[in-house]
């Protein structure tokens, strides 16, 4: 199957972080009692009517402007279809002349994936099936909570750039950085704030695109892998076997680990878009969207650039520290001297794991610490126990070092505890001299002992192998 | 008695409130079990309302331009508490949790509501035989309907039962009855009254509006009532301009249309349109007549227009949330018995007529082509409008019509808006007023149109009208 490649584009609704819902003032909640938050606009109630919400579209704005949009003149449809989580039985959304186009987002690595649209549209209430089935189908009987009806979402389509799983992963991951710095989405997909939809075909190098299927019920990047991943296997074994992939939309179930078709083109939903006549065109002035270009936050691909180019790495290696919001603390750092190298790992490494001390860190502090380091005044192992205790509690390296006892080892003492050890044991030394690398551990362990944990092991390991060198140049 | 002399007596104190809503409420005891003008008599609301007025008159409070007049509201209004069916089976028994801004806007005013009134279900239809919960009758003559689909609220006003009250027009529901009952009816420009709480049929098309015994109760009703509000995304922002209604026509341009003077306009009701053309004339106006060529295609874009989005707006009639549910074993079953049993022969014709009109492959055929009629409309509109301050043309084709007459043929029945559904199309103003009778001796409208937001010069010519009709 090595000739075939995979095609995916994602579509993304992410759930706005209003203070209210779409199109009436309740209460935009995740997890409040069910059927709480209600209204007659938006349970539908008859001669009920839609205003929109200006909060909404200002972060739609901040979404399409972030994803480097066209932000244009826009108007509502109704998208209809029955459903009882569905008040009014018709969906208001975009179709057509959506309120951002044509934009794009940069992967880590390096890809540009265009995004095809970011439109405003209301969200559903949840059903809960209860019976065996848990669908529809089946079910005993069902419970709808209309708390969640009509509450602010955009869906991001992205154009069908993206070639792998882990692309696919990798996109969403820094879609939703990218909303979590607009401060549009609070980013939870385990909240259904995110919910990822993704459309997958299949083809040969140098063929047309195939038809594709789209995947439904992805409620997390390890579901989005793990389904792309057997929807490319499933298709390349029915093409391989001479059938043909239709076009239809595909569940997957976490637990089997498989898709199953929800339903075909055939039996596709007529939507009946038709233009909503309850509101009015949404063509928000130059001024709001200069306003809204103004007030954006540097943004994820940007902060990568820039601390990689602070750093001399490349973006994709110093992606983990713009995830991890530590990039700021790095930058300051460098700013007052720190070692860029040694920052970047030990940010990515001890700050990392303590992610709730992080942002107390005082980056002079942290500077300090990785020019002790450079310099040899700590070890390695040293200068991580001594950020340890900064992190935890505060305080200046050197008092914490000093307080340790924590010196360099001086250089002649190592050498002689070197020596020593090697003539303590020969036969072992014979060994590593025969080029058995990992003897090496023992000796750095005598020597450590000896030193008292002073000396640095990588010294100490490059004076065994100098040694050695030594030694083999004299046999021959 | 008018409204205004109502609310002068109130007022001053010369009569009560109470009183004047118990004689109303014993008039439609006495007689509306003939006309069945209402779905729903709110006798307690009512006197409660009235004597909330007579005690605001007797704290020495404004108790409002419409203190203690007694109103009939359509049924597809939402009152809160009150039962609102729109006619249909399918709403039976449910009570708004609140008031529609229009009827909210009256009571401030001071105006008392009797109860909700008859009209086709849904507002569909140009008779009220529609209705799910039988036919109202004409007052002037039983044997005949009072049109549709406000013929409750038509017929209430033609009783004497109230006043004034409100309709809903979408494609003629108000005009068209009025003219049928002899009284005058407003539709006005498309935003200048909010919506919320209209149970809607045709959202891009429907309008409240009032019904008046005369020109300047209608014009005192929609001056309360109209005027921007933040519940209804369509409703005009700048506030309502006051009306005029001095009959005085010197220099206005009026031109008759000559599209709907002719062929199936009967006789004795474009006679009286001619006639009220000349009264104008000779009252000082400068009448011409003028062509709207797209006014012969209006009545086919109305009916693709119209039910496709009713199709839309219906659909929340499912049996989950509220009104009838007709249970079966699953969603899609009870989906479908409960609007089976819920909704009557012509509701049901139009949702598949705007389904199909909406479905994919034939939406350019139907909904975008009766849009692309709707823009040809506007623009000759806006050409008349260059020539002329307002328009003129007949109410309706017919005087009223036998029960029964064209209920087997909905298209003889369609054919009953033909002059009224421009002004819906366009979004326009338009109005009827009384302007004699026809050879049966049944009530004639003559119908002045405006552009939008022109309801004073319109008013204006309708006093006129009013002044100079035969009497």
């Amino acid at each position: 199957m090595s000739d075939w490649e995979t095609v995916i584009g994602l579509e993304v609704h992410c759930e706005l972080r209003t203070e209210t819902k779409l199109f009436c003032g309740c209460r935009n909640a995740f997890g409040d009692e069910p059927n709480t938050n209600i209204c007659p606009t938006c349970l539908g109630l008859p001669g009920s009517l839609p205003v929109l919400n200006r909060a909404a579209v200002e972060f739609a704005m901040r979404i399409g402007t972030a994803l480097h949009c066209e932000v244009r003149p826009s108007i509502f449809h109704r998208k209809n279809y029955f459903y009882p989580d569905m008040p009014k039985d018709y969906q208001i959304s975009q179709y057509d002349e959506p309120l951002n186009v044509n934009g794009w987002l940069e992967l880590p690595d390096g890809t540009r994936v265009g995004i095809e649209r970011a439109h405003l549209e209301e969200d559903t209430g949840k059903t809960t099936h209860v019976g065996t089935s848990g669908r529809i189908h089946g079910a005993d009987f069902s419970l709808v909570d209309y708390n969640r009806a009509g509450v602010p979402l955009v869906e991001i389509v992205s154009r069908p750039d993206i070639r792998s799983a882990d692309q696919a992963k990798s996109y969403v991951a820094e879609l939703r950085g990218i909303l979590v710095a607009t401060g549009a989405s609070d980013g939870k997909m385990e909240e259904g704030s995110l919910r990822v939809d993704a459309n997958v075909s299949v083809h040969r190098a140098g063929e047309p695109f195939g038809t594709r299927a789209e995947i439904k019920n992805l409620n997390s990047l390890r579901s989005l892998g793990r389904a792309i991943d057997y929807e490319t296997r499933r298709q390349v074994a029915l093409l391989e076997d001479g059938g043909t992939v239709v076009q239809e939309t595909r569940h997957w179930n976490e637990d089997e680990g498989r898709t199953s078709s929800l339903r075909t083109k055939e039996e596709a939903y007529d939507y009946r878009y038709f233009p909503e006549p309850d509101l009015v065109p949404l063509d928000p002035p130059v001024a709001w969207k200069d306003n809204v270009r103004a007030s954006l936050p540097v943004l994820p691909a940007e902060r990568r650039h820039r601390l990689a180019e602070l750093v001399g790495m490349a973006p994709a290696d110093v992606s983990l520290l713009v995830e991890l919001d530590l990039d700021r603390l790095v930058g300051d750092a460098i700013s007052v001297g720190a070692d860029p190298r040694i920052a970047v790992n030990r940010a990515a490494n001890e700050v990392a794991a303590a992610p709730e001390r992080a942002a107390a860190l005082d980056p002079t502090a942290f500077a300090a610490l990785t020019r002790m380091e450079a310099d040899g005044r700590l070890t390695a192992t040293q200068a991580k126990a001594v950020l340890a205790e900064v992190i935890a509690s505060g305080g200046d390296p050197q008092a914490i070092a000093d307080a340790h006892g924590y010196a360099p080892a001086d250089s002649g003492l190592v050498e002689a505890a070197v020596d020593t050890a090697i003539a303590d044991d020969e036969a072992a030394w014979a060994r590593y001299v025969g080029g058995e690398d990992k003897v090496a551990g023992l000796f750095v362990g005598k020597v450590m002992k000896a030193t008292g944990g002073k000396a640095d092991g990588k010294a100490v390991t490059a004076l065994l192998q100098s040694k050695r060198a030594a030694a083999t140049g004299q046999a021959h | 008695m008018t409204a205004a002399a109502i609310a002068a007596d109130v007022r001053a104190g010369r009569r009560t409130a109470e009183s004047i809503v118990e004689d109303a409420l014993g008039l439609v005891a006495a007689r509306d079990g003939d006309v069945h003008a209402f779905l729903h008599v709110d006798t307690e609301g009512a006197i409660a309302a009235a004597r909330a007025v007579d005690a605001r008159v007797a704290r020495g409070e404004e108790p409002g331009p419409l203190a203690g007049v007694p109103l009939a509201l359509k049924d597809n209004l939402c009152t809160r508490g009150i039962p609102t069916t729109c006619g249909s089976r399918i709403l039976e028994g449910w009570r708004p949790p609140y008031t529609a801004t229009a009827v909210e806007r009256l009571l401030a005013c001071g105006a008392v509501p009797l109860g909700k009134t008859n009209l086709d279900e849904f507002a569909m239809g140009s008779s009220t035989e529609n209705s799910a919960f039988g036919p109202t009758r004409n007052p002037r003559n039983p044997a005949r309907v009072p049109g549709g689909s406000s013929g409750g609220s038509a017929a209430a006003v033609a009783a004497g039962f109230a006043p004034i009250a409100l309709g809903t027009d979408t494609g003629g529901s108000i005009r068209q009855p009025a003219a049928l009952c002899g009284v005058v009816g407003v539709k006005p420009t498309y935003g200048a009254v909010s919506r919320y709480g209209l149970i809607a049929f045709a959202s891009s098309l429907d309008q409240i509006g009032p019904f008046a015994t005369n020109v300047a109760d209608a014009a005192a009703v929609l001056e309360a009532m109209a005027g921007p509000d933040p519940r209804d995304s369509t409703s005009w922002p700048e506030p309502f301009a006051p009306l005029d209604v001095r009959a005085d026509v010197s220099g206005l341009r009026v031109g008759v249309v000559r599209e709907l003077m002719g062929e199936g306009i009967a006789a004795d009701v474009a006679a009286r349109a001619a006639e009220a053309a000349d009264a104008l004339s000779a009252a000082g106006a400068k009448v011409d007549e003028v062509s709207v060529p797209g006014a012969r295609y209006a009545l086919s874009a109305y009916y693709l227009i119209a039910p496709a989005e009713a199709s839309s707006n219906l659909a929340r009639y499912d049996g989950v949330r509220y009104g009838l549910r007709v249970e079966r074993d699953d969603i899609t079953t009870t989906y479908g018995a409960t609007r089976a049993a819920g909704f009557g022969a012509e509701v049901k014709r139009r949702i598949m007529l705007g389904t199909y009109a909406l479905s994919a492959g034939y939406y350019d055929a139907y909904y975008g082509q009766a849009q692309r009629a709707r823009t040809l409309l506007i623009r000759d509109f806006a050409a008349a409008y260059e020539r002329f301050d307002v328009l003129l043309t007949p109410t309706t084709p017919t005087t009223a019509f036998e029960l029964g007459a064209r209920t087997a043929d909905p298209l003889s029945m369609y054919l009953s808006d033909v002059c009224t559904v421009p002004s819906n199309l366009a979004g326009h103003p338009a109005m009827t007023v009384p302007f004699g009778t026809g050879a049966d001796g049944l009530p004639i409208g003559v119908q002045v149109l405006a552009p939008a937001l022109g309801e004073r010069v319109m008013f204006r010519v309708a006093a006129t009208l009013e002044e100079v009709a035969p009497r």
